[in-house]
């Protein structure tokens, strides 16, 4: 009996360990950012380029940066989310046009709606790089302090607003 | 005489206007080297299993550039690698630090190796205290003999 004991434990321990690693995403990185100051960035308007969309603006609100660009197929998958967490009352929604032509951008937005209280356009993508943007969409939830809280990575889906990213908002209001 | 030097200022003036085209083209070669040294110990992270030097990814090229330009501005290796930790986090880097998290990934494999060899050596020696611990009595040893087909002694 004891010489299988040994086996046992170790295949359990193996089929233990697969079993966690088939569960988790390699696609999602964990973000160095998390409880870190949100990168500061001064970018153009999409609407109007000459005015400023700026992290240091957002001082002393909760925000919700979100990485969108009108050639991004799941961005119009998570659409309707973003646009029903726009309309939560204490949260802003800043979208960040990422490496984007402007036209295409304001073409999408009047076809599909544009839910966001300011659009930075990131045309040449350092602003993504400084935020860690490797797969558009994304999303940052950012508090009052200006640090970074919450990381989605891909669309935002149901699931995702109503589990961590609402939760969280709340929390940061509270 | 005229004629000569006339000459020899021409093809001094070429030779100049050669290496002064020549000259920026071998400063590139050795930072396109210096980038790709780099940016083959970094991950890209839109195609995990490649790195950013080998990598044709929208990003991988942007990060490429990033390299570039950093290295032109002077900073150092440590710093650009620096830089992209913060951004993405180790996980961008192929050697990961060594650092309490990571202790099991470096000296797991050695633990193991350790773990196995100790018990080999265990298990080798208890077979030759097996194999040693009973000698055959004389009755066994004829039983042997007859066995083997060289019959009794």
């Amino acid at each position: 009996m004891k010489r299988y004991f040994v086996p046992l434990v170790v295949f359990v321990l193996m089929a233990g360990f697969l079993a966690v690693g088939l569960k988790l995403n390699p696609r999602e990185v964990p973000s160095p950012l998390i409880n870190k100051t949100a990168p500061v960035f001064d970018l153009p308007q999409l609407h109007d380029p000459g005015l400023r969309v700026t992290a240091e603006q957002m001082k002393g609100q909760v925000w919700v940066l979100n990485v969108f660009a009108s050639w991004c197929t799941p961005c119009l998958a998570e659409h309707p989310y973003v646009t029903q967490l726009a309309r939560q009352p204490g949260v802003k929604v800043i979208g960040l046009n990422y490496k984007d032509r402007a036209e295409d951008a304001k073409g999408w937005l009047r076809k599909h709606g544009d839910p966001y209280a300011a659009i930075a356009v990131d045309a040449d993508g350092r602003v993504g790089i400084d935020y860690g943007v490797y797969g558009v969409p994304e999303t940052f939830v950012i508090d009052k302090h200006g640090v970074v809280r919450h990381k989605q990575i891909g669309p935002i889906t149901p699931q995702a607003l109503k589990d961590d990213i609402l939760p969280m908002l709340a929390k940061l209001n509270g | 005489m005229v004629r000569v030097l006339i000459a020899l200022a021409c093809s001094l003036a070429a030779l100049s206007a050669g290496a002064q085209q020549a000259r920026p083209r071998a400063e590139d070669a050795a930072l396109e080297e210096r980038v790709l040294a780099i940016a083959g110990e970094l991950r890209c992270l839109v195609c995990q299993n490649e790195t950013i030097a080998d990598s044709r990814a929208d990003l991988a090229v942007d990060l490429r550039n990033q390299v570039r330009d950093q290295l032109r501005a002077g900073k150092s290796e440590r710093d650009i690698r620096d830089y992209m930790v913060q951004r993405y986090g180790d996980f961008v880097l192929y050697k990961p630090p060594v650092k309490p998290i990571t202790w099991l990934l470096w000296i797991g494999p050695f633990v193991l190796l350790a773990a196995m060899a100790a018990w080999l050596w265990r298990t080798l020696r208890r077979r030759k205290a097996l194999a040693s611990a009973a000698p055959l009595s004389e009755a066994e040893q004829q039983r042997a003999r007859i066995l083997l087909g060289q019959g009794p002694k």
